[in-house]
């Protein structure tokens, strides 16, 4: 009997729209012919409206002569020079702004986050002020301000602000003195990095006599001394190959030293204060994420405050700190393609801009720019995830 | 009252007032300001800044100002000329949208309010009906309201709109489409299903990995030829699609940081009792997740209200493209400060209360343990 009733509700084999692995295959056929489709459907109305409209395709006008000119150029570029050319050009204008917004927000970060933490009550009150003003204001208009409002109302170069004799602020932009590196400043090179190597061995040496006989040697100092040593008595032996080239003012304009462009001085500022109010509340809640315990523990086991924070705090607080900095050093590069509102040449307006309008081959260019943009985001987060990696905690 | 002279039994000794240097004003100014050497630098150093910035900038602001008048002469004063942004009030508000026509953006503004008051008084009742009507109806009214062209409402040019009227509308209709595709990429990424979990990993990335400047550049100038030929595509549609795309990407991943956060025992329970896919995700999942990620909801729609400003890029007059156009103009030159410092104090009150907002927000709804 009871053997009859289990057959009678033994499982029956499902039909084939029921089951679920069918059932996934088909919704899976559906959506990618869904996009295939649209996919098609916008191929084909883009390859008649370009024929209607006598533009080209592909990626010939790269070789082309641009025609235009570039006001910063790190690298050599003329107007007779290619689309290729300009392209490498505004790229690299973007990374230059991109690299030097990193190291700058990062400093002016760490400092508001730390100082937000202070005990200090007026210091912790100007950081918070300093962090709600800024990041509650849409970044474009900082841009516009420091740009229209600031720079651009700078008094002309015979009234420039002077500081420390050799760094001049106008309206043609920010001059500062430009290092010439004569005969022999490689002696310089070659000896700071006989000094890199020497204190990579010594701080190996020291880590593993402490491990052996629990003796402490002073790397820091110690390694602080052999970088600084080697270079000086280099140059003091290659009698000091390197020298200043002031800028001076000639007629109108000043020559000579480096001279920064207005749109590259609001960009830089603008974009690395405004991140920084947002670095800033990452390392206050990066160091407030290491509880207390950690800082009592580390006392009762004789530590001194300095050492708390080297060996214990700052380890465990990066932890928490760094994939958040990480995504903030993307928001900044993305955020530097604002650049095109003030006319500083990077990829958008260079590219995206000026080239899309002389060859009007609008698919190629602005995919370029848009993988251009990918590959960066892909590099610094790669690399960030391989550094977090090994700061990671190793967990069992 | 404690008299030292006298002696008390053990435990009967009265409570004695803390010390003065411990208590009061005095003790807080030397804790909190003049703890250390270093600490006492710091604080004179910062006295010094503030008092060298603070009265110049009130002055500026208010004290030397110019507050009457309609001319550009009215502005003979030092400080700044309010005079600039009374003038062009109307522009920084509504743009070019038509004098006559102006009662319409006011009244959706009106109906906004009236019905989000309810919302936030916590005994209503119907607070679901009242949210699907500000998702479903008003969206509806708004639009009729703001172009016309039908029952007896003039037509109104979407080139005609500005100022702050269009950021905000750009701003919602972007956060408010962006939800339920941010929802379903966010779905389909956590999918067993592998073409459309690389599908939805491949648009969010891609969008994710660009700025918002190319995205608008695309729609400006891409959208139009994808489109068959004579289909005309409006401005701002373009830009608000292209919004749209961007914040849908950001969304999903707020959203999938809410549905990981969901403890596994969830699905395995509901799938215990039966359910199917759609209604594991839409009565038990999703209801907690999306309760998860209101802050995250928030901050993205504050990080989107920001960028709206980037439209004046492709030649859209928002807020800040507003102040810029008027900034231009002949009569009034050199009264761009005064722009800036208004259209930033707007923005700022916006985002600062929305972002307090969240924070109330977040520490409301956590129910946990």
């Amino acid at each position: 009997m009871a053997a009859d009733a289990r057959e009678g509700i033994a499982p029956t084999k499902p039909p084939i729209w029921n089951d679920r692995r069918y059932r996934a295959v088909f919704y899976q056929v559906l959506v990618l012919a869904g996009v295939l489709l649209a996919g098609a459907y916008i191929v084909n109305n883009t390859l008649n409206n370009m024929e209607s409209r006598g533009i080209a395709s592909g990626f010939g006008f790269l070789s082309k002569t641009a025609g235009f000119s570039i006001d910063v150029h790190l690298i050599d570029y003329k107007e007779e020079n290619s689309y290729g050319r300009a392209f490498v050009v505004s790229l690299i204008n973007t990374l230059l702004v991109a690299a030097v917004g990193i190291v700058i927000t990062t400093i002016l970060g760490f400092l508001v986050g730390i100082a937000r933490l202070s005990p200090n009550w007026l210091i912790s009150k100007l950081a918070t002020v300093y962090i709600e003003l800024l990041r509650n204001i849409p970044l474009l208009l900082q841009i516009f301000f420091w740009y229209f409002a600031v720079l651009r109302i700078l008094p002309s170069p015979r009234q420039s602000h002077v500081a420390f004799d050799g760094i001049f602020l106008n309206i043609r932009g920010l001059f500062t003195p430009k290092p010439i590196f004569e005969q022999g400043f490689s002696t310089i090179v070659i000896a700071f990095f006989v000094a890199v190597v020497g204190a990579f061995f010594m701080v190996r040496w020291a880590r593993k006599r402490q491990e052996e006989t629990g003796k402490q040697f002073p790397k820091f100092l110690a390694s602080a001394a052999l970088l600084l040593s080697f270079p000086i008595v280099a140059a003091v032996f290659s009698g000091f190959p390197l020298s200043w080239e002031i800028p001076k003012l000639v007629g109108f304009n000043f020559t000579g030293g480096i001279r920064m462009i207005p749109e590259f001085v609001a960009l830089v500022f603008a974009l690395s204060t405004y991140t920084a109010s947002f670095i800033a509340e990452i390392v206050r809640a990066g160091i407030l994420s290491v509880s207390q315990g950690q800082t009592e523990a580390a006392s009762a086991l004789g530590l001194r405050r300095s050492q708390t924070l080297r060996l214990i705090i700052i380890p465990q607080a990066l932890r928490v700190i760094i994939p958040p900095l990480t995504s903030q050093y993307l928001n900044l590069t993305k955020n530097s393609s604002l650049a095109a509102a003030i006319a500083y040449p990077d990829i958008v307006l260079v590219f995206a801009g000026t080239a899309l309008m002389q060859t009007g081959q609008a698919v190629e260019i602005i995919a370029i720019t848009m993988a251009v943009y990918l590959t960066i985001s892909l590099v610094i987060s790669g690399l960030m995830n391989w550094y977090n990696k090994h700061m990671a905690l190793v967990e069992r | 009252m404690a008299d030292a002279s006298k002696t008390y039994d053990p435990g009967h000794h009265p409570d004695l007032k803390p010390p003065s240097s411990a208590v009061g004003f005095v003790a807080w100014i030397y804790h909190n300001l003049f703890s250390s050497w270093l600490n006492a630098i710091m604080t004179v150093g910062a006295v010094y800044l503030l008092y060298l910035f603070t009265p110049p900038l009130f002055q500026w602001l208010f004290f030397d100002a110019d507050w009457v008048g309609d001319t550009r002469e009215a502005c003979s004063r030092e400080g700044a000329c309010w005079v600039y942004i009374i003038f062009w009030f109307k522009q920084l508000m509504y743009g070019r949208y038509p004098d006559a026509e102006l009662w319409r953006i006011n009244s959706a503004y009106v109906l906004l309010v009236v019905t989000m008051i309810p919302l936030f008084i916590p005994s209503f009742r119907w607070k679901q009906w009242l949210g699907i009507f500000l998702l479903f109806g008003y969206p509806i009214i708004a639009f009729y309201l703001f172009v016309g062209g039908s029952f007896g409402l003039p037509h109104v040019e979407t080139s005609l709109w500005g100022g702050l009227f269009l950021t905000l509308v750009i701003a919602i209709v972007g956060i408010v489409a962006a939800l339920p595709i941010g929802i379903v990429l966010a779905l389909g990424r956590r999918s067993d299903m592998p073409i459309v979990k690389a599908l939805c990993i491949g648009f969010i990335e891609l969008w994710r990995g660009v700025p918002l400047i190319t995205v608008l550049f695309m729609a400006s100038v891409m959208f139009p030829l994808f489109m068959p030929e004579g289909v005309n595509f409006d401005k701002l549609l373009r830009a608000l699609i292209a919004v749209m795309l961007f914040s849908a990407a950001y969304m999903a991943e707020v959203v999938r940081g809410g549905l990981q956060a969901i403890p596994k025992g969830q699905y395995e329970g509901a799938q215990a009792l039966g359910l199917p896919y759609w209604k594991v995700t839409g009565l038990i999942v999703l209801p907690q997740a999306l309760k998860l990620v209101i802050p995250g909801i928030d901050n993205t729609f504050i990080g989107l209200f920001k960028d709206t400003t980037l439209v004046l890029i492709i030649g859209l007059f928002d807020f800040l493209g507003m102040a810029q156009l008027v900034g231009t103009n002949p009569d009034w030159v050199g009264f761009r400060i005064e722009g800036y410092v208004f259209v930033g104090a707007l923005f700022w009150v916006f985002c600062f209360s929305m972002s307090r907002y969240s924070q109330h927000l977040e520490k409301k709804l956590h129910t946990g343990h």
